[in-house]
């Protein structure tokens, strides 16, 4: 059974987010991390990137194959985890613990409309 | 289509494995049990055991058996001895591939053909239709056989003690039959994973019987997951990526397999011309710096124009690099050619290698 947080906001692409003032803390879910395998690889964005909601900032890699990963804000990349790249396998360890991207949004009413933890429990259920 | 999918004589000891099935070739195939790097890592230093039932089964019987097989295999047969098995492929008139496949040989009267999945009806198909003039019977026996693949450098004494069949002097490359429970069993030294290993043939009860004494034994199932990052790392081609109808052997960078001094067989017209002329684009090895991983359709670019595209490509698990076989145009098919591939929105330099990222340890 995938770990799933009370107080995180969710996308149905498996991403999660956690809002601090205007810092979207962003990540893969429990979850998805489950679903993809070993990952080795993790294709991040770079810091001053332009993300928008709905479209892809980059992608995790298991050995047999890439996902993308879709943003579930809009706004600008300003911090990366680094430590991904060396260790992706991070991931795998703890996906809540280990984020991909802080993202300084710019629509906050974006992650309102978001899945709550109830709703993104049904989506994993499906 | 999900319910048209065929399912192996193993099919519901692998649902019962717990294993990741996925869709592949018509068939409803085991991808990976407990990983594809823990499976990986057991052929290429242990032992494991493939389910690779799905492989089709030709055989070739009568007075023209040999003249037929030479006809249509680009690979020469000629003064084999019985027992002895050869690889390589079916060719179009234009040079085409239509499958790669290991052709045994029973004596001249007769060859058993091991033809890929995906391939069996086209395959039956075209080798019937070729047959016209030949005195040969053609048998698709892919329904009545189960395969199971033994690889590993500890895959003899695995045979040997669990199966308790005796491969020690069946060399590599070569078959024998033995007669088990009132059949014919094939056994060959031969494999897909560039490790020392058997392949075995026989009916489905004795191939889940098979299993089924190797699973007691704890020999790790491999699934079709690492099947293909262990092909891959030994540069063996994928029908369908490295080989197709568009894509001759010797564009493959196969051609030692293809012998043109033959004085005849399907193909040989087209390929000759090619390997004369010289082939317009040809299947290399790329070695990527950094940790990008290069996947099957990704372009090559050179001066940021496409010159070619990934055919298969991995995070090697053996070397832990990033590296691919791509099928790419000349000139740039020369080793130390300076590439980009363009992964998602970016591009990555690498540089073309050869296409064996790590050595084979057949035990010849």
């Amino acid at each position: 059974m995938s770990k799933i947080l009370e107080n995180l906001r969710y996308s149905d692409s498996h991403e999660w987010v956690k809002l601090e003032g205007d810092i979207a803390t962003v990540g893969i879910t429990d979850y998805a991390q489950h679903a993809l395998g070993s990952i080795v690889y993790v294709d991040m964005p770079e810091v001053g990137d332009e993300v928008s909601q709905g479209e892809d900032f980059g992608a995790v890699e298991s050995v047999k194959a890439a996902s993308d990963l879709i943003s579930p804000v809009s706004g600008e990349v300003v911090e990366i985890n680094e430590a991904l790249e060396d260790e992706p396998e991070l991931v795998n360890q703890d996906a809540f613990e280990n984020w991909i991207m802080k993202v300084k949004i710019s629509d906050p009413a974006e992650v309102e409309g978001l899945l709550d933890a109830a709703a993104y429990a049904k989506v994993c259920e499906e | 289509m999900e319910e048209n999918l065929i399912k192996t004589c193993l099919h519901d000891r692998h649902v019962k494995l717990g294993a990741l099935m996925s869709p592949f070739g018509g068939f409803d195939m085991p991808i990976q049990y407990k990983g594809i790097t823990e499976e990986h890592n057991a052929v290429r230093h242990e032992v494991g055991v493939f389910d690779v039932s799905h492989m089709g089964e030709v055989r070739v019987k009568g007075p023209d058996a040999y003249k037929f097989v030479s006809h249509i295999f680009v690979n020469d047969v000629t003064g084999a001895p019985n027992g002895q098995i050869f690889y390589g492929m079916m060719c179009y008139e234009n040079g085409g591939t239509v499958d790669d496949l290991l052709v045994y040989k029973v004596n001249d009267e007769e060859y058993f053909l091991v033809i890929n999945a995906s391939n069996i009806d086209k395959d039956v198909a075209w080798i019937k239709q070729n047959a016209e003039g030949f005195n040969v019977e053609i048998t698709d026996q892919s329904p009545y056989y189960g395969e199971v693949a033994i690889q590993g450098p500890k895959a003899e004494e695995t045979v040997e003690n669990v199966l308790e069949i005796p491969v020690k002097d069946i060399a590599f490359y070569n078959f024998k039959t033995f007669p088990i429970d009132g059949e014919e069993v094939i056994v060959s030294r031969t494999g897909y994973t560039g490790e020392d290993g058997f392949e075995v043939y026989g009916s489905h009860e004795f191939t889940q019987k098979v299993w089924d004494k190797l699973m007691e034994a704890g020999v790790q199932p491999c699934g079709l997951g690492c099947r293909d990052t262990l092909r891959f790392e030994v540069g063996l081609p994928l029908y369908g990526d490295e080989l197709s109808a568009d894509i001759t052997p010797i564009e493959a960078s196969l051609s030692m397999f293809v012998k043109l001094d033959k004085p005849e067989f399907i193909g040989k017209e087209a390929l000759a011309k090619q390997k004369a002329e010289g082939v317009k684009r040809r299947i290399i090895g790329i070695e990527l710096e950094g940790n990008a991983i290069p996947r099957h359709g990704y372009p090559v670019e050179v001066d940021g124009k496409q010159i070619g595209e990934i055919t298969t490509g991995y995070r090697s698990i053996s070397t832990g690099k990033s590296v691919a076989m791509a099928m790419v145009d000349k000139p740039y098919d020369k080793l130390g050619t300076n590439v980009e591939v363009r992964i998602r929105k970016k591009t990555f330099p690498g540089v073309v290698v050869k296409k064996r990222f790590y050595d084979k340890s057949y035990k010849k």
